[in-house]
């Protein structure tokens, strides 16, 4: 149908990022193509290595699922993007696939193994996660093609993850954000991804707060030189949500407490994350 | 300025509060707009228009959405429930006499969108604590009453749901 349409023609998911663009004519689309009628988009299941979403999963169903709190930063980020109504709207795929630098779950899903599967009109394909976003508001997919679903591989024992945000109310995007994900043996870090949101045009994986961690004891010194090679990476752009000095240091403090609420939950405890307001 | 084509209609039939409403909208039309103009329901109010406020918030199949943010034809054959659908038979619904009785309003603007949020949360955790209730309401913003009273009648409400 999409082809039928031309380029002109944009499909919709969860809406929530694409109509108030539509409103401040960021965007102009002819057409419209609702994803929301077609059946069998929305699940979360789970195989031997990955958990998988549906592409129409609304953030509100990954919140209360019980699976998806196999990998609790999952559950971190739905359950904080936003409010409960653009929850109950928003698509994970949407979300991915709109590719907002400022939108949660890009920064969430690329400090784990993430497969974004599509379908076109060539057939369907799957790409990682890192070559999907290419740049702000813009991905890999094909004009004709839409998210089908996504395959995050569930991590090895000993692993534990966080995602925080730092919001100045619900409704706004972050002023920045936080994902990282641990994997312990003992108190020796054995792997470590780390992204930054907000602060680029995509989410950012700080390569360099990566390497201070990996092979080392998490102690506040290794936490320290983490968070200040992260403060290295993000490139933020001054804005209504603060200068970039501001982001920075948003940034160093997001990664040092993620840091260690991942390290407590690599080690077994039950802990909340939340994001954070203003 | 030249004058615009005319848009194709689309038929569109949507349960509102109870009442099936049948129309033909351009597929433009956002479903606050329906409510409000469509099925002449005005309770549901516009505040900000850039999915930031709540006040447009309505339940749909029992979820609290923001109608300013959702095109009518993607509500088709969908149920809708609106400040309007809360009172049954003459009677406040438990909510909306818990905001007057806590005094959880003052302008009432946002009110409407407030008490379906709030409908939403009671519905699947009838005694929630401050912090649930505050997450609850987050989408809601409410610029006259501090928030408190509307803590305090959300919690009310769910004790009088209840007991009822």
């Amino acid at each position: 149908m999409i082809g039928q349409l031309g380029e002109g023609a944009k499909f919709i998911a969860g809406g929530q990022s694409l109509i108030p663009l539509l409103k401040l004519r960021f965007a102009n689309p002819e057409h419209l193509v609702d994803l929301n009628f077609i059946p069998g988009t929305s699940f979360i299941k789970e195989d031997s290595v990955a958990l998988r979403f549906g592409a129409m999963t609304r953030h509100a169903e990954i919140e209360r699922s019980t699976l998806a709190q196999k990998i609790p930063l999952l559950h971190d980020c739905a359950a904080g993007i936003a409010d409960v109504q653009v929850r109950n709207r928003g698509t994970i795929g949407g979300s991915l696939a709109e590719a907002d630098p400022s939108g949660d779950w890009a920064n969430a899903l690329i400090t784990l193994d993430t497969t974004v599967r599509c379908l076109g009109r060539k057939g369907a394909r799957a790409i990682d996660l890192r070559d999907f976003i290419k740049d702000a508001y813009t991905t890999a997919l094909e004009h004709d093609e839409v998210v089908t679903e996504l395959e995050v591989k569930i991590p090895p024992p000993g692993s534990g993850g966080a995602y925080l945000a730092f919001k100045r109310s619900a409704p706004v995007y972050p002023s920045a954000s936080v994902a990282v994900q641990l994997t312990l043996a003992d108190d020796t870090c054995q792997n470590a991804a780390i992204a930054l949101g907000c602060v680029g045009l995509t989410a950012i994986r700080a390569t360099e707060a990566e390497t201070a961690l990996r092979g080392k004891n998490l102690n506040d010194e290794t936490i320290a030189a983490a968070a200040e090679a992260a403060r290295a990476a993000a490139d933020p752009q001054p804005d209504m949500r603060g200068s970039a000095d501001y982001k920075r240091q948003l940034v160093v403090a997001l990664v040092k407490r993620a840091i260690q609420i991942a390290a407590r939950r690599a080690r077994g405890e039950q802990v909340e994350g939340a994001h954070l307001y203003a | 300025m030249p004058e615009a084509a005319a848009v194709e209609k689309i038929a569109v039939n949507i349960n509102v509060n109870g009442k099936a409403y049948s129309r033909q909208v351009e597929p433009r039309m956002l479903l606050v707009e329906f409510v409000r103009e469509a099925c002449d329901l005005t309770g549901t109010h516009v505040g900000c228009d850039t999915t930031y406020c709540g006040a447009c918030t309505v339940l749909m199949n029992g979820l609290a959405v923001k109608s300013c943010t959702m095109f009518a034809v993607q509500a088709d054959g969908s149920e809708i429930t609106t400040v309007e659908g809360l009172e049954k038979g003459g009677k406040l619904h438990p909510i909306q006499k818990a905001f007057g009785d806590s005094y959880g309003l003052q302008c009432g603007y946002c009110t409407p969108g407030l008490m379906l949020s709030a409908h939403q949360l009671l519905s699947e955790n009838p005694e929630p604590n401050e912090k649930e209730i505050r997450k609850a309401i987050a989408g809601n913003t409410c610029r006259c009453t501090g928030y408190m009273n509307i803590f305090k009648a959300i919690e009310l409400a769910g004790r009088n749901m209840k007991g009822a």
